[in-house]
């Protein structure tokens, strides 16, 4: 061997199937790491001890039981979101336009609810579902269509939806606002409660969280166990593949894109109907490129997305009541949540590769 | 009426955000890394820069000494480049090293970096106990704002382009040394065919990770002075959550408009920025909502134009053809 060439310390090796257990403690031994960083982060900027940190962040998800529904509701939001994009993802269709694909879903179920107050309620809501699923639906396939026409990029297209649907609400905001100059609509219809989700054993957020848990078990179904989602993994899997087998790839980029805008905009519908009452153009609060990770986390798999969007959402609501007994930003939990990303990014790595010492080569 | 010379320094002030932003994703996009962590790297590098100025400031305070025009401007640009270094190589670290998925990590990249500067912008004062009511660094800004002495006496022409701070030049700079780098230099070449087809390259003797870090980190510190100028020189030193905006993925969407060459960027970002404020010029009486469809046209044209190159499938105009691809050279 050349003296001159540089021996790497060590090299890569691609690993096989490994173990189940071995991935779960790969996955929880990076968790662990995340939540250190996190908590030592804490404790440097409040001064908090690193059990105090924890205890904090407990209460401020179960610490009432007002903290738990609204815990649950903004798992619940985040998970139907992440739900609504998956199918995309699963046919390696790159939709980062969640955001808006929620909010245009928000903007119509809102416009119906806001001129047309006087129809029956139940009727109303239907209505309001039906435009915020078409309204989203549209949003999801126009950068299909041209994905499967042209092969546009459909990252940088879907991106540039976000803000197109950020415009046109922002716009409405302005034409409807209430008072004239305020910016904001308000609450829409409160005193006669018309297009509102009515409550279930008096919990305002109970009927959004059985509707997404519903959603839940649809989508892992839908993925399993029907032929479109089997469609969709093999598209995922090889667009030639599926070709030569004899499915219509462009068929099934666009119909799925349909399936998962009409998703969000029902969780866009939800966030209308059920919570807020009114439009803003923060209603999906990034949670349309967070949904993304929480999918991206948990493999497109419908069930462990429950498990990674509890995770977020208990961080967000922790970093949350940390942030405002410090009298500090908000913000907080943007931080918190990045961090455990990276982490839970970065230990795929080691799922799938392993390190190899160069001297045990050497050796044999 | 329309008066193209105050109009026209407005749109350039505008414009350099975007126009840093969009010459560092250009440069990292070469290298075949889609980093959509742009606007959370222009959040940090901007904060970075508040930091670093607001200690300073304090510092001078404290000795009640004038701030020194040459530290006032150095101590801010050194924090900012060190900042967006620092979520580059996180970017570069997982995507190369660790070769996760692009898409994810920058997106994670942006809701740390958006959330890490609107933090410690909304925290600072909070946590250094100091005593002032806002982060208003008009010392600084002072700094950043020198021009030249005889620009005003120029008439229009000084004052539409020789009437601004030096970060505007300095962008105007790295643009157009960017195109050149990638365009005519052995390292642009090499770079380029990272971008387009890193296992070639590989074989070719091209150290395929050494030059996707290199562009990523480049490019991030690039992106980061885009966020120091905007705070130094636009914000006039002062920060305020939120108020950095879009204009990351606006930067994101210029790339695709100038089909990845800098040096028409810079005069693209100069129309962005006229797009982006051309809603304050267009009388609308008293409808102010249409202002909000206006502020949507930047968006529509980009999505125009990306359908548009997609569309003629002219070669020189397509994205880098591994723009999103992970390299493994052992899975070929």
């Amino acid at each position: 061997m050349n003296k001159k060439t540089k021996t790497p310390f060590f090299h890569i090796v691609k690993r096989g199937e490994i173990p189940l257990w071995q991935s779960i403690a790969i996955h929880i031994g990076a968790l662990v790491l995340a939540l250190v960083v996190c908590s030592i982060l804490t404790t440097l900027i409040t001064g908090l001890n690193p059990i105090k940190v924890y205890a904090t962040m407990f209460e401020g998800n179960f610490g009432t039981e007002r903290k738990t529904w609204v815990m649950l509701h903004a798992l619940a939001i985040l998970l139907g979101i992440s739900l609504a994009l998956t199918p995309g993802y699963k046919m390696r269709f790159w939709n980062i336009g969640g955001e808006g694909q929620v909010l245009i879903g928000c903007m119509a179920s809102g416009a119906v609810m806001h001129n047309h107050p006087e129809i029956p309620n139940a009727l109303l809501l239907i209505l309001m579902l039906v435009a915020a699923m078409a309204a989203g639906a549209i949003w999801g396939m126009i950068p299909a269509f041209f994905k499967a026409k042209w092969n546009t990029n459909e990252t940088l297209f879907t991106l540039m939806m976000n803000y197109v649907a950020i415009q046109i609400t922002a716009y409405f905001t302005i034409r409807w606002e209430v008072p004239k100059g305020s910016g904001k609509i308000g609450v829409i219809n409160q005193n006669t409660m018309a297009g509102w989700l009515p409550k279930i054993a008096d919990q305002q957020y109970l009927l959004t969280i059985i509707v997404v848990a519903a959603l839940t078990i649809f989508m892992y179904f839908y993925l399993k166990y029907s032929k479109q989602g089997y469609e969709i993994a093999v598209v995922g899997e090889s667009e030639r593949t599926a070709r030569y087998v004899g499915i219509k790839v462009e068929h099934v980029f666009v119909r799925t894109m349909a399936i998962s805008g009409a998703l969000c905009g029902l969780i866009g519908y939800l966030l209308v109907a059920g919570s807020a009452h009114t439009i803003t153009t923060t209603l999906s609060g990034g949670r349309g490129f967070t949904g993304v990770m929480v999918a991206w986390m948990a493999k497109f798999n419908p069930i462990l997305m429950i498990l990674t969007s509890f995770l977020i959402a208990f961080m967000g609501n922790g970093a949350q009541e940390i942030a405002s007994r410090f009298y500090l930003n908000h913000s907080f939990s943007d931080i918190l949540t990045g961090i455990i990303i990276f982490f839970l990014i970065g230990c795929e790595f080691f799922v799938s590769y392993k390190l190899e010492h160069n001297k045990h080569r050497e050796e044999a | 009426m329309f008066d193209i010379v105050s109009f026209f320094p407005r749109a350039v002030v505008q414009s350099v955000p975007l126009l840093c932003g969009s010459t560092g994703e250009t440069i990292t996009e070469k290298s075949g890394n889609l980093n959509l962590g742009i606007p959370g790297i222009m959040y940090v590098g901007a904060i970075s820069g508040v930091i670093g100025a607001f200690f300073y400031e304090q510092s001078l305070k404290a000795a009640d000494k004038p701030i020194n025009t040459f530290l006032g401007i150095l101590i801010p640009m050194v924090c900012c480049l060190i900042g967006s270094l620092v979520m580059g190589l996180i970017y570069s670290f997982l995507t190369v090293s660790l070769r996760a998925n692009q898409n994810v990590t920058g997106l994670a990249l942006t809701t740390f970096g958006v959330g890490f500067g609107n933090f410690f912008g909304g925290s600072l004062i909070k946590l250094t106990g100091s005593e002032v009511p806002s982060i208003a660094l008009s010392a600084t800004h002072g700094c950043f704002v020198h021009k030249l002495p005889f620009a005003k006496n120029l008439g229009w022409f000084g004052r539409m382009f020789l009437n601004y701070g030096f970060l505007v030049y300095i962008s105007v700079i790295i643009a157009f040394v960017a195109a050149y780098i990638l365009r005519h230099t052995r390292h642009g070449l090499n770079l380029r065919a990272v971008g387009e087809n890193p296992a070639t390259a590989d074989a070719a003797g091209i150290n395929v990770g050494r030059y996707k870090y290199f562009a990523t980190c480049i490019g991030s510190m690039i992106a980061g002075l885009g966020g120091l100028f905007y705070i130094m020189d636009y914000a006039s030193g002062v920060w305020s959550n939120e108020g950095f905006g879009d204009r990351g993925w606006l930067a994101i969407a210029l790339v695709i408009f100038t089909i990845w060459r800098p040096n028409i960027g810079v005069f693209a970002s100069i129309l962005f920025g006229a797009l982006y404020i051309l809603y304050l010029y267009i009388p609308t009486g008293a409808n102010q909502a249409i202002k909000e469809f206006y502020k949507m046209i930047p968006y529509v044209v980009t999505i125009i134009v990306l359908v548009a190159t997609s569309m003629r499938k002219k070669k020189e105009n397509q994205p880098p053809e591994s723009l999103g691809i992970p390299y493994f050279r052992e899975e070929r």
